[in-house]
């Protein structure tokens, strides 16, 4: 007897099924031409230049690390959800403590700019002192 | 054998030759990626023991989680794919020692655990069993999660930012 | 229905292959090919232009045009890709999309699997995508991919922390993981659906629908985020990045892709609808019930899922020719600053609210 699992697990598999035999058909039908030119990346239509191993924004990589600690706090909410209410207004409590410990931590990032994305900075115009310059220069 | 044998066998071959190739691949992009089918292979047999919820929360976090943290921070270190990532062997003698250390140890707890067929019911509904179980025994150790969790955030954050200000 | 094809087939396996193959062929490519035309002709209304008008009577046929084209297309891999990767890629984002529809009720009469996980297994296996799109955009060895397979995890893992908590809070209600038996609550008339509060009575409910809608916003606005549709297609901007991740992708594998795409704009849209709109529960009594037709009932249901899914499908369309891009800070702003908070908040009231 497949267990209900089993059948996530075949969903899984015949989507791969689905995907190679897509693939295979494709491959008796479609034409095989390559060129060099055909085989160089794509880069709108010039060179290739450099390598596109550009250094990314570090903000990527807190944002996944943020992540995984809300998804991990997630994750134990998920049992809690299921059963605090046959515990009434005790049960209520215990998750909402283990939120509110973890909205202390949101509001610590909020607070350091770590959820801030890094933008250039604005340099407003400075109208001001044109506004006096010109004061003064009608003046005189 | 039965199907379901077969199945755990399937599980377990994905998990172990992936993970020989997560160690011993010299492209650390193939070691990480080789990384999300051990924990596939993981959830899977989670599944076989009929722990359900446990095997869902093991693809949310590592493959959705850590994975995409490892990755992120393999993108972020400059031009992997142009300089060779070094993955000779150095500190063998230790490197053997603790390995068998750990084995032998693994080895003995196998041994001396004694094994017990369970009935082969799957429980119903492991993630609301599991609710009431953290409400009731375990509610000190839920509330320490979250103390727990909250240290890590803070932790990462401020690492990454001391990171960040010395690349600036 | 497995129970069906088992009783047909008598074997396991093979009845399970069946009841799997159904939602795909059955429903995402046919969904899939009015989909990618319903786009176009929206995209044409709103613009005031025609679209296309030239296969079939009144440009019915394009899509089976574009997908025989398609399929004839020679696959090009550029020779710097990584060609195992490369090629794994798609699969993984079609089998992580499409695995979401085995825990989806389409009706009173199918459902992949009753797995008591439902929802918490939708959430979780929608990483799978995220580790294709990343395979995907290094496979490709292009500037274009990679920022674009990065911008697109990291939106969509962040969506994930708003889905999840509006999940969460529905969860608190309801007590089960499973959508069928979530569907099963909000049965009967429209009033019992969850975006008017449920089966809850008096005080309860009409203090919960105000809560009802702030989710159902959230949830909604983090799934477009989720599926990289406009306002959030940041991943994908084809004035900046080309494509995104699948710039280097030609051919099937385009179309996979292209396919898992549909597939995901469908099953947000019926998970938006099946948590806070009923699922495939008829607002108002069968016409089954009313004439005895014992039969007509599934049908009835699959029709009003199809039609609420198809609902939030064009609104998807809709906001992409209605609003502009967002920029990435603006976006993660959004996320971390205004939709986790008013989540969080929200899942606390509702929480209280259910006490009472």
């Amino acid at each position: 007897m497949l267990t209900e699992f089993g059948k996530i697990f075949v969903f899984i598999l015949l989507a791969v099924f689905f995907v190679l035999i897509a693939f295979f058909l494709a491959k008796l039908i479609r034409p095989s031409r390559p060129t060099r030119e055909k085989l160089e990346t794509y880069e709108c239509g010039e060179n290739p230049e450099g390598s596109p191993w550009v250094r990314f924004n570090l903000r990527f990589y807190v944002v996944a690390l943020i992540f995984i600690i809300f998804d991990v706090e997630v994750v134990l909410l998920f049992p809690w959800a299921l059963s605090y209410q046959d515990y009434g207004i005790y049960g209520f409590l215990v998750g909402i403590i283990f939120l509110l410990v973890l909205g202390l931590g949101m509001a610590y990032e909020w607070r350091k700019g770590d959820l801030e994305w890094a933008r250039p900075k604005q340099i407003p115009p400075k109208l001001k002192k044109i506004k006096e310059e010109l004061t003064e220069a009608v003046m005189e | 054998m039965n199907l379901y044998d077969i199945i755990f066998y399937i599980f377990a071959a994905i998990t172990v030759v992936s993970g020989v190739i997560t160690v011993t691949s010299k492209n650390i992009i193939y070691a990480a990626f080789s990384l999300l089918f051990t924990f596939f292979g993981v959830a899977g047999m989670y599944v076989l023991l009929g722990a359900d919820f446990i095997s869902i929360v093991q693809i949310i976090v590592y493959v959705g989680g850590i994975l995409i943290l490892l990755l992120f921070g393999v993108m972020l270190t400059n031009k992997v794919t142009s300089t060779d990532i070094k993955s000779g062997s150095v500190n063998v003698l230790p490197a053997v020692i603790g390995v068998a250390l750990f084995a032998g140890a693994l080895i003995s707890i196998i041994i001396r655990t004694k094994w017990t067929e369970t009935p082969g019911e799957i429980p119903l509904s492991t993630a609301g069993t599991l609710g009431s179980v953290l409400l009731n025994e375990y509610v000190i150790i839920f509330e320490l999660l979250a103390v727990l969790l909250l240290i890590a955030l803070i932790g990462a954050a401020s690492i990454a930012r001391r990171t960040k200000e010395e690349t600036n | 229905m497995y129970d069906i094809i088992l009783d047909f087939t008598g074997n396991e396996i093979l009845s399970m292959f069946i009841s799997a193959a159904l939602p795909l062929f059955m429903f995402i490519l046919p969904f899939a090919l009015v989909a990618v035309l319903a786009e176009r002709k929206v995209s044409a209304f709103m613009q005031d232009r025609l679209g296309p008008t030239r296969v079939g009577p009144k440009g019915l046929l394009q899509t089976v045009a574009d997908i025989l084209k398609l399929f004839q297309k020679e696959d090009i891999v550029a020779s710097n890709a990584d060609k195992k990767l490369f090629n794994l890629a798609p699969i993984l984002v079609f089998a992580g999309s499409f695995a979401v529809f085995a825990a989806i009720p389409f009706s009173g009469a199918y459902i992949g699997t009753f797995a008591d996980v439902g929802i918490f297994f939708v959430v979780a296996i929608s990483s799978l995508v995220v580790a294709g799109i990343l395979m995907a955009g290094w496979a490709s060895n292009n500037k274009y991919s990679l920022l674009g397979a990065v911008r697109s995890a990291a939106q969509i893992i962040s969506y994930e922390i708003p889905t999840a908590l509006v999940i969460l809070s529905l969860v608190m209600l309801a007590g089960t993981l499973n959508l069928y038996e979530l569907t099963e609550m909000q049965t009967e008339y429209f009033w019992n659906w969850y975006i008017f509060g449920g089966p809850a009575t008096g005080i309860q409910k009409i203090l919960l629908i105000p809560f009802m809608i702030v989710g159902f916003i959230i949830l909604y606005i983090s799934t477009l985020a989720e599926v990289n549709r406009t306002p959030f297609d940041i991943p994908e901007a084809e004035s900046e990045l080309v494509a995104g991740y699948h710039t280097e992708y030609s051919g099937m594998k385009f179309a996979i892709f292209f396919l898992a795409e549909y597939a995901n704009m469908f099953a947000v849209s019926a998970i938006v609808a099946t948590l806070f709109f009923g699922g495939f529960q008829s607002p108002f009594g069968y016409l089954g019930d009313l004439f005895g037709v014992e039969w007509l009932i599934p049908i009835e249901q699959f029709g009003w899922f199809t039609v609420k899914g198809l609902f939030f499908v064009f609104v998807q369309m809709w906001l992409r020719w209605t609003l502009p891009r967002l920029r990435v800070d603006q976006l993660m702003t959004m996320c971390w600053k205004y939709m986790i908070p008013y989540a969080f908040v929200n899942l606390i009231i509702i929480g209280i609210i259910s006490l009472i």
